[in-house]
């Protein structure tokens, strides 16, 4: 009995050290980049420094679900391009929709690009990889063609519509307030539903998943839609925020989003991920991009940089769940 | 298997066949022979990224970061040459940052168990491509000396044969026999089949993989050098998006994304229906958005079509991530 439960406190222990790390990492980057730049740790900047992660961590929200089950979504980027034009050009022609009648739409339609790639990846068999990367060309070609090449730009926005990233609650930015929204909802669907945690058992291990009687074509379905939900909504609320709806937003943004996942101790390979994880992972990814300028770090860094954090961080997280392992074994042994 | 796999070449055939019946129709100037020499030529670059892409395939594996490799490629190549150094130096310096850049992908997949090739060539196309804007900013590099650009537009002597279709073919012969003529080739298809049999039948699968990758990066570094040849000038942007499009011309040689399936024909068939499709589209003066779409379609197709056949059939399903 005592080794029974003891072996998922050591398992706890680790990752509860794992966020208390990215923790103390985020504090000490803060001091040490307040102290280069003092204005970094003024309210103003950290409060546009969170309504920049806002739109990130939703998207991260969606990646990590899709990471769960095994699979990568980098269609994210051009989907949430799409959605951000669509919105852009439908209240460019009708101005007096409601900002919240233009989040419902980009659900709506984030919904239908990700249930698309979720039909090809679920039912068409089509790995995940080569699925993604096809629609991430396919979702960007039709944001072009459907735009005909043209941005649409401030002017053609009205007033009611930029307030959603402009206007403020309780001294919060509209987008943060989404964002929070969107981690309560998420935080009872990953936890407290049977859908949510049935995501997990397929990301585990997928045939246990099937014996035991989960539909794991309707989950692995389900996690791209999410997926796409949540780039719809994020597409625009960014549109909202930079007040521009461009054929090339987002490019590259989706080593961003898992960047924000793996940091967060998402594992690639599916089952392992938590929601305080990625909100970790994505506040740290927004400082990191915050800080660059502010220590005069040519924005050109951010790419490269990207691309160290995703290695780095996976590596990290191997060692962790070799050290889990191991640690398990030994109680194992110990036992017998 | 077999025989799938050879029905497959003659399918890609028809449609070469048939594709060029239609590009006939919509130029005269197609079935000219210097036309046609031209026109094939435009488009190899990305042919030396699939050949290798195919042994990548081949092992199971993928690998994102081509393009940004060729970048990053391109740009040292560019400004070791601005900075001094002979293009005829900087020309093997191009083809050894390729190999290096695939040695790093190479070594952290073989080397450490957990991380797949995925999450490595995903980081690795920010990685690589981020070292380019990083040296180089949004400038632009040219000025090359003039008998360079005759790698990507020169003819061979006396003939109106370009040097980069010889290029290719000469580097097609050498992956076609080492892929299916060699007990490395052999040993290639045993991993995509079922690697861990391979590895204990005592194939050094760590080792392969990471030869697998450094060829794929040297053969991104010489798309780099014929690609800059072609263009004449260097910067951080270019090859953006082309490895969809070489995975997409490999898979559609029948080349299984899955591991195991496919040979350097069929992708070379892939290569030359791509090329003619977009000679095609370009005659009719499709955009290049909507090619992209086309083409994300097609690999799309390219793979559920065979594995829906093959599900209903009832044969098991092997899914890796």
């Amino acid at each position: 009995m005592v080794s029974r439960s003891s072996s998922p406190t050591v398992v706890l222990r680790l990752r509860g050290f794992r966020e208390l790390g990215i923790i103390i990492f985020i504090v000490l980057i803060s001091l040490v980049i307040g102290a280069r730049n003092p204005r970094f740790l003024t309210w103003g900047n950290l409060h546009d420094m969170l309504l920049d992660t806002a739109i990130l961590s939703i998207l991260a929200v969606g990646m990590m679900l899709v990471l769960v089950t095994g699979g990568i979504d980098l269609s994210a980027e051009s989907g949430l391009a799409l959605t951000g034009m669509v919105a852009g050009m439908v209240i460019k022609a009708h101005p007096h929709l409601s900002p919240l009648f233009m989040l419902f739409l980009g659900l709506g339609l984030g919904s239908l690009l990700g249930a698309l790639t979720g039909v090809i990846v679920a039912w068409g068999r089509v790995l995940p990889i080569i699925a993604t990367l096809s629609m991430m060309y396919v979702y960007r070609g039709i944001t072009f063609i459907i735009s005909g090449g043209k941005w649409i730009n401030a002017y053609e926005m009205p007033d009611s519509f930029k307030e959603m990233a402009t206007g403020r609650l309780l001294g919060f930015s509209n987008l943060i307030t989404i964002a929070l929204l969107v981690y309560l909802v998420f935080y009872y669907f990953i936890y407290h539903t049977r859908t949510g945690r049935e995501i997990y058992a397929v990301g585990s291990n997928l045939e246990a998943a099937r014996i035991i009687g989960i539909d794991t074509t309707f989950i692995t379905w389900l996690v791209y839609t999410l997926s796409g939900a949540l780039y719809g909504l994020s597409g625009v609320m960014w549109v909202a925020r930079y007040a521009s709806a461009q054929n090339d937003t987002a490019t590259g943004f989706v080593m961003t989003i898992v960047a924000a996942c793996v940091l967060g101790g998402v594992s690639i390979t599916g089952g392992v991920g938590s929601l305080f994880g990625v909100l970790l992972g994505s506040v740290t990814i927004g400082i990191i991009n915050n800080a660059l300028p502010m220590v005069r770090i040519s924005p050109f860094w951010k790419m490269a940089l990207q691309g160290i954090i995703i290695l780095v961080a996976v590596m990290v997280n191997i060692l962790i769940t070799q050290s889990v392992e191991r640690a398990q074994r030994r109680r194992r042994n110990e036992e017998i | 298997m077999k025989r799938r796999f050879f029905r497959w070449e003659w399918l890609l055939l028809i449609l070469i066949i048939g594709i060029s019946i239609v590009n006939g129709r919509l130029s005269t100037h197609f079935w000219s022979y210097t036309g046609l020499m031209d026109a094939l030529a435009v488009f190899l670059e990305k042919g030396f990224m699939v050949l290798t892409m195919v042994l990548v395939l081949v092992i199971g594996d993928i690998d994102i970061s081509v393009a940004s490799i060729t970048a990053l490629s391109s740009v040292l190549m560019a400004m070791a040459y601005r900075g001094g150094l002979p293009m005829a130096l900087a020309v093997p310096l191009a083809l050894a940052v390729g190999v290096g850049c695939g040695y790093f992908n190479g070594t952290l997949i073989a080397k450490i168990p957990g991380l797949s090739a995925i999450i490595v060539t995903l980081a690795g196309s920010s990685l690589y491509r981020g070292i380019a804007y990083i040296l180089l900013g949004d400038q632009a590099v040219g000025g090359f000396p003039s008998w360079y650009s005759y790698l990507a537009w020169g003819y061979i002597k006396g003939t109106h044969i370009p040097f980069i279709i010889v290029a290719f073919l000469v580097c097609a012969l050498f992956y076609g026999l080492l892929l299916h003529r060699t007990t490395f080739g052999r040993r290639l298809y045993a991993i995509g089949n079922n690697l861990v049999a391979a590895r204990f039948s005592g194939v050094p699968v760590a080792r392969i993989k990471q030869i697998v990758f450094t060829l794929n990066g040297l053969m991104a570094g010489v798309a780099a050098v014929f690609l800059t040849s072609k263009l004449g000038s260097s910067r951080p942007n270019i090859a953006l998006g082309y490895e969809l499009e070489v995975i997409a011309i490999t898979v559609l040689g029948g080349v299984s994304p899955s591991g195991g399936k496919g040979g350097i024909v069929g992708a070379c068939l892939a290569l030359l229906l791509m090329r003619l499709l977009r000679y095609g589209m370009g005659l009719k003066n499709i955009p290049g958005q909507v090619m992209m779409v086309l083409i994300g379609i097609i690999l799309i197709g390219v793979v559920m079509v065979p594995q829906l056949v093959s599900t209903r059939k009832g044969k098991p399903l092997v899914r890796e991530s």
